[in-house]
């Protein structure tokens, strides 16, 4: 258990982790996992710091096999008329590399982030309900694989990832491919939903003092819109999906056009989810760069509020433009009229982000570490698809532009240009806090350049061939449409395939420079604060302790750290530096707090996750194993709520010698 | 001690820690939780009128809803609420036993709407409206099915909630997991306002 139940002083010494207290019974039905430093504490852990590497190393994994079936896709179209697949696994495959990229690789690694650095960036010591944190990992991995396993059942998902009806019916889709899409996407979205209420009461209510909200870090704030979104937008797709499993399973009509349904419904459903879920996994990377845009320009983020608010902003407008994903359905004049206004509207707080981020660099000490590269290549990237998106929201043009290359263009330049360059920012700039070692910056150079180049050479060429009538979603294209000259589409599509390999190199070289970064001797332990990092999370050792303060600090100031490290002299408004990084920290860890209880570790969360596919089985095929999983989910949740969350005072070990005995009594419960 | 001082909070009910806004980490969460589910019914809302004219066989709407019934039943699902807020106050003045009589009534008021709620289904269904028969059908049952699974929850949540007060096995405060479920048992009962108002009343 995570029950640190001596002054924090000696836990310190004793590295944090190890603290041993004796197993108990909860319920008489297992003992109480107790720590250790095996394998096994990964499974039971409820600490937010390894659930956020659990999040990250599954969620990479997830985007090699996504990864994977892009470079197939790519292929396949180097040349006409594509031997690589056939139509029908061509289809699986950009169904599942969606599905795969967005929901499995973008969604879970915003999440990791999020998990990892909103406790200590706010100066809290874990999340406001561990367990359920522990259950929302689980149910995100035991999902993501239920989802996969359809490969070797017959055959995966095939609609695309908006999987529109009726298509999605038995009819057109007679495997169980939508199944197990449906039934995954469901599991998933309960770690979405359990994440987001979690961390928004986390960060509503878990603040360190004198932490307002207008002195949280920007990647708090981006979490905190997303949570939002999430909260709001995850039940409408679980509409969506419990018709779609209805219809497939028990043969609802909701989708069945003979029976007088509209096809419209599942796309209002599912755009009314889908569009605020494209903020979902934009907004945590624009949190990332918000971040390292200003350490690495020496200068405070220009128009703090204005970020804050216009990422707000964001989050409420992105409720009103779901239309535009259907201005091809004949909506109407009106609606479209109406739609296509608010998506140029919703341009402009995404813009006034990028003048913010443009004027933090404006004037600065440039400092081009590899973090910094991806930010401002997210900026660069992210700004023209934006721009991309701006012509599609103008509905005339849209509709020759709707079902080509130029949306997938489009939406790869946000997502991959934007939402994932982000993500790569943030592995390279929290690396030496989360494992103490600093990847290699010039592997990382290496890394950046590869998928600088490999991306654009990729998607750019997708806007040529989107105009010239490409269309999205085909498994082939013929000699007979290629176009002359500079428009010619076999050029296009070969420029594009061999850009999908430069890409996959630079990836390549990001896990090459992880092995390397920790297998080499030559690589040194990183320094405290090698960034001179501004925020709270960088007031902590590398990596935090368990409990991550010794004590919870006192903030006076958006960017406490760099208060505490710099001061700025009254008259010649001189910037000097007062203090180190080591030196803050250790007049910090000098009072510790008496006594930190941690939440205790648990099975209960993984079991419960487990019996979620079991049911998905269930129902895909034989009533019998549905009775197991739903009898493992009673009987889990009875385990969980009568499992208290932190162990009883008598379960701890004696106390340590010195200890003077008699502080159980002030206990200072958390977490 | 400093940290007594700070935000923290449990998911086994400390309400009374401290935290930056005041309201219990558990309050806050069923909050969160109640909006998101508003998104839930409001989706299979919408669905339901959306297709509750389209009928191409089986019955209409007005041919099979026997309003005085689900009146009845309804009005039995709203005093449950009535029963929920005396739970609520008695377990405030830390009355055990009559928290646990009122939440049993509560309980039982929710299992006799439930059972309504399968007495019209079975009635429907012989009268010929099958989950399949039409998109009418199928968000009807869709839509007030999701309702009945929400009551049962409440019912099995306020059963829980009895047995651990009587063995004092509830961890935290115990006046609030009493209210956390009243606040879910009462947002229940509000859905079904709006469901039985556009459902039954309005005419298609
Ligand atoms: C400046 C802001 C943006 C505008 C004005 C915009 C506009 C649009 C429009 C009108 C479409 C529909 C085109 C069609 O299907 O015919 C679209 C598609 C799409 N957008 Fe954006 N967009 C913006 C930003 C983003 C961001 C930030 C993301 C994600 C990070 C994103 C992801 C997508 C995706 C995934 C699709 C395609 C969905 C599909 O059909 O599969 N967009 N965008
Ligand atoms: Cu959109």
């Amino acid at each position: 258990m995570a029950i640190i139940e001596r002054p924090s002083s000696e836990v310190a010494i004793a590295g944090g982790s190890t603290v041993g207290v004796k197993p108990s019974e909860a319920l008489g039905v297992f003992k109480r996992p107790a720590a250790s430093t095996s394998w096994r504490d990964w499974i039971v852990t409820v600490d937010h710091k390894k659930l956020g590497i659990m999040y990250g190393v599954a969620a990479f994994f997830f985007f090699i096999v996504g990864g994977l079936e892009a470079v197939l896709i790519r292929m396949q179209l180097i040349a006409p008329n594509g031997k690589v697949l056939n139509a029908d696994q061509y289809n699986q495959m950009f169904t599942m590399h969606a599905t795969t990229m967005v929901f499995l690789f973008v969604m879970p690694m915003a999440a990791a982030f999020a998990n990892y650095f909103v406790p200590l960036q706010i100066g809290a010591r874990d999340v406001a309900f561990p367990r359920i944190n522990a259950f929302g990992f689980w149910c995100f991995l035991f999902g993501g694989i239920f989802l996969n396993t359809a490969w070797f059942l017959g055959g995966a998902a095939d609609g695309g990832w908006f999987m529109y009806a009726p298509n999605s019916s038995t009819l057109f889709s007679p495997s169980h491919g939508i199944d197990f899409w449906s039934m995954g996407l469901q599991i998933t979205g309960i770690a979405s939903l359990t994440g987001a209420i979690n961390l928004i009461v986390t960060i509503l209510n878990m603040r360190a003092p004198g932490m307002k909200m207008m002195r949280m870090p920007i990647f708090t704030w981006m979490v905190l819109v997303v949570q939002f979104l999430l909260l709001f937008a995850i039940p409408v797709i679980t509409v969506a999906l419990f018709l779609l499993t209805f219809q497939r399973s028990f043969d609802a009509t909701f989708f069945d056009v003979a029976s007088g349904a509209d096809p419209l419904l599942w796309q209002h459903l599912f755009w009314i989810f889908g569009h605020p879920e494209v903020y979902i996994l934009i907004l945590p990377s624009f949190g990332i760069v918000s971040e390292i845009l200003p350490v690495f320009s020496k200068k405070p983020l220009f128009g703090y509020p204005i970020v804050a608010m216009s990422g707000a902003a964001i989050g409420f407008v992105g409720w009103g433009v779901w239309a535009h994903h259907m201005f091809a359905s004949g909506l109407g004049p009106v609606s479209v009229t109406v739609f296509s206004m608010a998506t140029m509207a919703i341009a402009v707080p995404t813009g006034v982000k990028i003048v913010n981020w443009v004027m933090t660099m404006w004037g600065g000490k440039l400092q081009f570490t590899v973090p910094m590269l991806f930010s401002i290549a997210l900026v660069v990237q992210f700004t023209i698809g934006g721009l991309s998106g701006v012509t599609h929201a103008v509905a005339p043009s849209d509709t020759q532009q709707t079902d080509t290359y130029y949306i997938v263009a489009h939406f790869h330049y946000v997502l991959f240009g934007g939402a994932i360059f982000g993500l790569f920012a943030g592995f390279y700039y929290w690396w030496p806090k989360m494992f103490r070692k600093q990847l290699s910056e010039s592997l990382g150079r290496w890394n950046f350049w590869l998928m600088v180049v490999g991306m654009n050479m990729t998607f750019g060429p997708m806007h040529m061939l989107g105009l010239q009538g490409q269309p999205r979603r085909m498994s082939v294209w013929t000699e007979a449409r290629a176009g002359e000259g500079f428009f010619n589409l076999g050029f296009w599509n070969r420029i594009s395939s061999i850009g999908s390999l430069v890409l996959s190199l630079g990836v390549l070289l990001f896990i090459i420079n992880v092995v390397y970064t920790h297998k080499s001797k030559k690589v040194a332990i990183a320094p405290l604060d090698p960034w001179d990092g501004r925020t709270l999370e960088w007031m902590t050792d590398s990596p935090p302790k368990e409990h991550n303060f010794d004590t919870i600090p006192t903030i006076n100031n958006l960017d406490e750290f760099f208060h505490r490290k710099y001061a700025q002299d009254a008259t010649t408004h001189e910037i000097t530096q007062v203090a180190t990084a080591e030196e803050v920290l250790a007049e910090m860890n000098a009072h510790p707090d008496e006594h930190i209880h941690m939440p205790s570790r648990s099975y209960w969360p993984i079991l419960l996750a487990l019996a979620l596919p079991i049911i998905g089985y269930g129902l895909i095929y034989n009533r019998v194993i549905l009775a197991v999983g739903v009898a493992m989910v009673v009987a889990t949740m009875f385990g969980w709520a009568m499992e208290p969350s932190t162990a009883a005072d008598d379960d701890f070990d004696p106390p340590a010698p010195g200890d003077g005995g008699g502080h159980t009594k002030e206990l200072a419960p958390l977490g | 001690m400093a940290d007594t001082a700070i935000a923290h909070g449990h998911d086994s009910g400390h309400g009374a820690h401290v935290t930056s806004t005041g309201l219990s980490n558990n309050k806050l969460a069923m909050w969160m939780f109640l909006g998101s589910e508003c998104l839930l019914f409001g989706g299979l809302i919408s669905t339901y009128m959306l297709y509750k004219g389209r009928v191409n066989s089986g019955p209409q709407p007005d041919q099979i809803f026997d309003i005085p019934f689900t009146s009845v039943s309804s009005f039995v699902l709203l005093m449950s609420s009535l029963t929920m807020v005396l739970a609520v106050s008695a377990a405030q003045r830390k009355d055990d036993r009559n928290t646990n009589l009122w939440l049993t009534i509560t309980a039982l008021l929710g299992a006799t709407f439930v059972g309504g709620q399968v007495y019209e289904f079975t009635a429907f269904y012989r009268e010929g409206l099958g989950f399949t028969t039409s998109l009418f059908g199928s968000s009807f049952y869709t839509l007030t099915g999701f309702h009945g699974v929400h009551v049962s929850v409440g019912i099995i949540m306020l059963m829980a909630l009895v047995g651990m007060i009587s063995r004092n096995r509830i961890p935290g405060n115990k006046a609030e997991s009493v209210e956390l479920v009243g606040l879910y048992w009462h947002f229940v009962d509000i859905v079904w306002i709006v469901i039985f108002t556009l459902v039954y009343l309005i005419p298609s």
